[in-house]
């Protein structure tokens, strides 16, 4: 197939990662033919988890994981300072993720619960999203990413164009897919005041939201209130249920007054 | 990097790359002798046991499958054993079999990301599948429609394959359809023909010679070659039960090394696939067996950078038993009633009058031997946890290959050869460092 911008030198991209599960990372390797079909438009200069080449350069920096050491936060901040754009890749480094919820607990305890006397990570503070270290052009959500997702928001990335994570919470999609409420079937969930663009993934699999992709911005004007209504429901009643992710929001708060966004 | 001399060699891989999670490899050799031999992992630590302290035990399965997005499927399932043991759940037969059929399929998901992806671009002499995309394009696309297999059996089953969603205590939150079932079972036939012909690449391929004993583990079980359940078989020297894995298996702290040590009876030991085929390979089909003796894999084998090949002959080793489930289940029908169960179960929906105890789950994950261990009070609350994961196992007894190997190769390879020879062995374990219950953070040697 011709190239008609053969000339055109193509963007680089490189993908880092900090602490999390590289599920999001495999995501994207999953993508199979689609990623081969990326790289015809990009150039793949960093991927540690299946390339040993390494580019010093590049355009895009897509991070993945959260920050929870000096260590980290030094070395975010070197990446970024050589990326012109910096993606988010899934919920720990957009949001913190299940990291934060070593949060809800004191650091120095669970060091010596988990490590005993000896403490081999002095240098270790509470979970920070990649925003509260720098700046932050586009992110994706989920624990893990949806694949179709990152294909869009690449696209974008590509066009040079924002990407608009949807507004609007994890019940409209759901409807749309067909499945019974999970307040019809006797459970919480956090559909209604999650933000949407999974494609309702666990209701689709007869599991309530967890709220991975973190809360709508205004849970009090956006969320599914007609959910909420027939069930009697407050959106803090829901939040309280479950906490997985939903600290994260209330973290989220915190993290925006102590670490001022931007670089 | 200082020019290699016979006599001394620094080789220092800072951030070992194609495997998952971030390690060092470290060699000093001064004057010929070999001063300082290590493999360090740098990945910074996550705290999951503590993160459990305080929850319930229904949200221990989400929670944890969050430890690894290679081995989702694993935690999930050693979560759900352990939760279950702790507070006296029983599963389903037709459950139980989806569990081994979706720890199956994960097998195959790894096993082929780490022998293709991972693995192979070292022996074609290459840095990664990238430059193979145009040499190899037919290879690639194999690889690509046999990893598509696999996860696309964890939509079916679980909905994805990292992180499952359908799978919890006491059963699955819905039920997969008989026609994704009977689709599945006509796709895996189908993947006969490309394992063949993966087999019979992979035969081309030359791992380097190396020879050292260790100490195997891996769970065994009379009636199959064991992955979901069994008794913990140390080195075929005795059986024990998992619930009491303490008794056999310790950890420790050394000062050169902030890495958790595991060891069995004071000595470091191997789990994972070649672990399995040594201790458990006599339980393979025919076909397996011909196709192990085609790789020149001979129990017992005690090369660890056949491991990789090891994970060949389980990948049809698991097809084949994955389609045997199928056909029962469809033959069967799965038993909704008795499979279906829910995710985070009001207190009025619990499935048992949760009753305080302990409770260890141990599956064999790709990597080998996974250990979760909880302790649950009646009021389904986690009071303590304790997670120990294969590659933690595995990294003694890189350490003791590495200190067999170095001296062997000091000499006739060159500083450059002797760091892919030693980032081949640390990936002969495939380690997976994400998997980050239990490990320590260290720091970089200058």
């Amino acid at each position: 197939m011709s190239n008609p911008k053969a000339d055109k030198p193509k963007p680089k991209v490189a993908f880092f990662e900090f602490t999390d599960c590289e599920g999001c990372q495999l995501q994207v390797a999953n993508l199979g033919g689609q990623l081969l079909e990326l790289t015809q438009a990009v150039d793949v200069v960093n991927f540690r988890e299946i390339m040993s080449e390494e580019g010093q350069e590049y355009d895009v920096a897509v991070i993945e994981g959260s920050i929870v050491s000096q260590r980290d936060e030094t070395r975010l901040k070197a990446i970024a300072a050589k990326a012109k754009v910096i993606v988010a890749l899934g919920a720990c480094a957009a949001t913190g993720g299940v990291n934060n919820l070593k949060n809800l607990q004191s650091l120095e305890e669970q060091k010596k619960t988990v490590y005993g006397l000896v403490d081999p990570v002095k240098d270790a503070f509470a979970t920070k999203p990649i925003d509260a270290v720098v700046r932050v052009d586009y992110y994706i959500h989920g624990c893990p990413i949806y694949g179709p997702e990152f294909v869009k928001v690449m696209q974008c990335v590509l066009q040079g164009k924002p990407y608009d994570v949807p507004k609007y919470p994890v019940c409209v999609e759901c409807k749309q897919n067909e499945n019974v409420c999970m307040y019809d079937k006797g459970q919480f969930c956090l559909g209604p005041v999650t933000r949407a663009g999974c494609n309702s993934w666990l209701p689709n699999n007869g599991a309530p939201c967890v709220g991975c992709r973190g809360l709508i911005d205004n849970p009090a004007t956006d969320a599914a209130k007609d959910i909420l209504d027939k069930y009697g429901l407050t959106v803090q009643e829901v939040l309280d249920k479950f906490t997985l992710y939903c600290n994260t929001q209330k973290e989220r708060v915190k993290y925006e007054k102590e670490f001022p966004k931007g670089r | 990097m200082k020019k290699s001399s016979p006599k001394d060699v620094k080789i220092n891989v800072h951030y070992l790359t194609r495997v998952e999670g971030h390690g060092d490899i470290t060699v000093d050799v001064t004057n010929g002798e070999l001063k300082d031999c290590r493999f360090s992992v740098i990945e910074s630590p996550r705290f999951f046991e503590t993160m459990l302290r305080g929850r319930l035990v229904y949200e221990a399965q989400h929670l944890t499958s969050r430890i690894c997005g290679i081995c989702a499927c694993g935690h999930s399932l050693a979560s759900l054993k352990a939760s279950e043991k702790a507070i006296g759940v029983t599963p389903h037969e037709h459950t139980v079999l989806l569990r081994k059929l979706l720890l199956h399929t994960e097998q195959m998901d790894s096993h082929l990301l780490h022998a293709y992806i991972l693995v192979a671009p070292d022996l074609l002499g290459v840095k990664s599948i990238m430059p193979l995309v145009k040499t190899h394009r037919p290879v690639i696309d194999r690889a690509f429609r046999m990893k598509k297999l696999s996860d696309w059996a964890g939509d079916v089953l679980a909905g994805r394959h990292t992180h499952p969603i359908a799978y919890c205590i006491g059963g699955l939150t819905r039920v997969p359809e008989k026609s994704q079932l009977q689709k599945l079972r006509s796709m895996m036939a189908e993947a006969r023909a490309d394992y063949d012909e993966t087999v019979a690449l992979f035969k081309t391929l030359k791992f380097p010679d190396f020879e050292r004993k260790a100490q195997y583990v891996a769970l065994s079980c009379d009636e199959e070659y064991a992955f979901y359940d069994g008794q913990i078989n140390i080195d075929g020297r005795k059986m024990v039960d998992p619930q009491d894995y303490l008794t056999v298996i310790k950890e420790e702290v050394r000062d050169y090394s902030s890495a958790k040590f595991v060891s069995v009876d004071q000595a470091p030991y191997m789990v994972g696939a070649l672990a399995r085929f040594n201790l458990n390979g006599h339980q393979l089909g025919k076909k397996s067996l011909q196709i192990a003796s085609d790789l020149g894999l001979k129990r017992p084998c005690h090369n660890t950078f056949m491991n990789t090949m090891a994970q060949i002959v389980e990948w049809g080793h698991c097809l084949e038993e994955s389609i045997v489930i199928l056909d029962r289940l469809l033959k069967e029908g799965i038993d909704e009633e008795k499979v279906l169960s829910t995710m985070f179960p009001l207190k009025d929906q619990w499935p048992v009058k949760t009753r305080a105890g302990r409770g260890v789950g141990a599956v064999e994950v790709p990597r080998g031997i996974l250990f979760h261990d909880y302790t649950v009070g009646k009021d389904g609350v986690v009071s303590a946890a304790n997670c120990i994961i294969p590659t933690n196992q595995n990294i003694n007894n890189l350490e003791a290959d590495m200190r067999k190997i170095v001296p062997e190769i000091v000499g006739s390879q060159t500083q450059e050869e002797m760091r892919l020879t030693l980032e081949m062995l640390a990936r002969a374990y495939d380690p997976c460092i994400s998997c980050s219950t239990h490990l320590l953070d260290v720091k970089f040697i200058a």
